[in-house]
């Protein structure tokens, strides 16, 4: 019993940490910006398609990591650069749509290159389960809650400690006094995509052994992040992993004690609950702020 | 503009400046100068134009006519932060805090132009012109009181070492002694040297500060002159006064 409980911890918090970087970069974006970039998911299924064509052409794993998390980076900036700048003033609605159609596009370009199928990237150190209590643990699952722990301790040093990453919060806090004191918002608003991208090739790299990847995964791991990050309360970074984290852990136990076939159901219902009961979700508190 | 060498040319010189809000016009030719070491004070009713009038000379609004020339650079078109480099800083309507954010936060990020060595020494520099400040360093800025906040807001435009302050509004919902604590710090600001362009509604004690003065209507400058002759002026002291 402890030992099958223990199972479903572990299952919950390894696609947690995903859902977590992925609400992240949510988050983020959704700061600098007030849109909700549904292009999230595409970062997440780049970054591990990617890694995954590098390795196959023979490009050792740690360079074909981080050739990936560069390219998608650039993905994000291109992104931002070719399809929200030039948009100006546009409404957030219409961005939003913006984003969705981005999101299209970069599938479509996925499905061509790299062909329909699923496949896996090799596990970066084996596929020997570890046993605690009586419950496996996989190497790359410690690889994936290791990597969002580690993210998260750099996300909390730059946006708490660098003067960089506190102009970046500024500007989400109040744009105009943000512009007056001579912070380039429109710089802002393009690091936060490059960010939000690496965060999602990060993501997309460290959980393609595990779930494989093919060019459509992104959409419900997009889904996925965006029902964490309301859940904690979008724009709140300790909402973005607090929420990445339930989500995980409630859709491993609702699997394991209901049914595995109801997995993908638990996000839509809880993002309908929180929508009806606390539409701020845990930690946002600026909802009605935002204009 | 000085040809002859006598008369310096102003550190701000604004001509016909025209705005609009869409296809609205808000401004229909401002012309303003602010000297070198001088208090100007711009006063108007509500909606003359006052607060866009700085928006346009911080480069968050878009002029769509006219000139600004700053330290003999025309700066119309430049971008927003690259003004706040060349020295212009101003300290908006309405304080407009980084709300959860701490007060020496806040003071930090006015500095944001600025090397970070150098922004240890101005915060000094603040904390000593408004001690609360510094008893209230911690705390985020949202939950000080108005009056703080004010002052907050005029340290945080002070910390990137402004030529040229732009205060909008800094008496705009404070106490009566609230409003001369603020008036005074200013007053000791233009002593040391500082040029500042200030905007109020309050125009008794805005000109009574100022060593000279613009009166706003409908997005026109209509009057101008030494801010005592302008206290003295019959038209002024009809609209704005109350006398």
């Amino acid at each position: 019993m402890l030992s099958q409980t223990l199972q479903y911890f572990f299952s919950g918090l390894t696609n947690g940490a995903i859902y977590a970087l992925s609400a992240l970069g949510f988050s983020l974006i959704y700061n600098a910006s007030g849109v909700i970039n549904f292009a999230q998911g595409e970062f997440i299924m780049l970054g591990g398609v990617c890694a995954v064509m590098l390795t196959a052409a023979g490009v050792p794993l740690p360079l074909a990591i981080l050739i990936a998390v560069l390219v998608v980076s650039l993905v994000g900036l291109m992104l931002e650069k070719l399809a929200i700048e030039p948009a100006g003033d546009a409404d957030v609605v219409s961005l939003i749509i913006i984003t969705i159609g981005a999101s299209i596009f970069l599938q479509g370009v996925a499905q061509v290159v790299f062909g329909p199928g699923q496949r896996a990237l090799a596990p970066f150190t084996g596929d020997a389960p570890i046993m605690i209590f009586g419950a496996s643990l996989l190497p790359q699952s410690m690889w994936m809650m290791g990597t969002g722990a580690l993210i998260v301790l750099i996300l909390a040093w730059f946006f708490g400690r660098t003067r960089l990453g506190k102009a970046m919060l500024a500007t989400a806090h109040n744009r105009l006094a943000a512009r007056l004191v001579g912070i380039n918002t429109r710089h802002v608003l393009a690091l936060s995509f490059v960010i939000s991208a690496a965060l999602g090739a990060v993501a997309g790299v460290v959980s393609a052994p595990i779930t494989l990847t093919s060019y459509d995964v992104g959409i419900m791991v997009g889904l996925k992040g965006f029902v964490a990050a309301t859940l904690g309360g979008l724009g709140s970074g300790l909402g973005a992993v607090v929420g990445g984290l339930i989500l995980g852990l409630t859709e491993a136990l609702a699997a394991g004690y209901i049914s595995s076939a109801y997995k993908d159901a638990v996000p839509f219902v809880l993002i309908i609950l929180i929508l009806f009961f606390m539409p701020r979700g845990l930690f946002g508190a600026r909802a009605s702020e935002r204009v | 503009m000085s040809e002859d060498g006598q008369v310096p040319s102003p550190l701000l010189d604004v001509s016909d400046l025209c705005t609009h809000y869409g296809r609205i016009q808000a401004l229909h030719g401002v012309s303003v100068s602010v000297h070198r070491g001088s208090l100007v004070a711009l006063v108007g009713a509500n909606g003359a134009g006052k607060t866009t009038l700085l928006r346009t000379l911080s480069g968050v609004h878009r002029a769509t006519g006219g000139r600004i020339v700053f330290d003999g650079r025309d700066i119309t078109r430049a971008r927003a932060d690259l003004r706040v480099r060349s020295g212009i800083s101003q300290v908006p309507e309405g304080r407009q805090m980084f709300g959860p954010m701490s007060v020496e936060d806040n003071l930090n990020l006015g500095a944001y132009t600025r090397p970070i060595a150098e922004s240890r020494r101005s915060i000094g520099r603040i904390y000593a012109m408004f001690p609360v400040l510094e008893e209230r360093r911690a705390q985020p800025a949202g939950t000080l009181s108005g009056g703080q906040q004010q002052m907050l807001s005029i340290g945080r435009a002070l910390m990137s070492q402004p030529r040229l302050l732009l205060l909008d509004e800094p008496s705009m919902g404070l106490a009566p002694q609230l409003v001369a604590e603020i008036f005074s710090a200013i007053v000791a600001l233009a002593k040391g040297g500082m040029t500042i362009l200030l905007v109020e509604q309050n125009a008794q004690a805005a000109l009574s500060v100022a060593d000279f003065g613009y009166v706003i209507e409908t997005g026109k400058t209509v009057i101008s002159g030494r801010g005592r002759d302008l206290l003295q002026d019959d038209r002024v002291r009809q609209a704005y006064l109350g006398m």
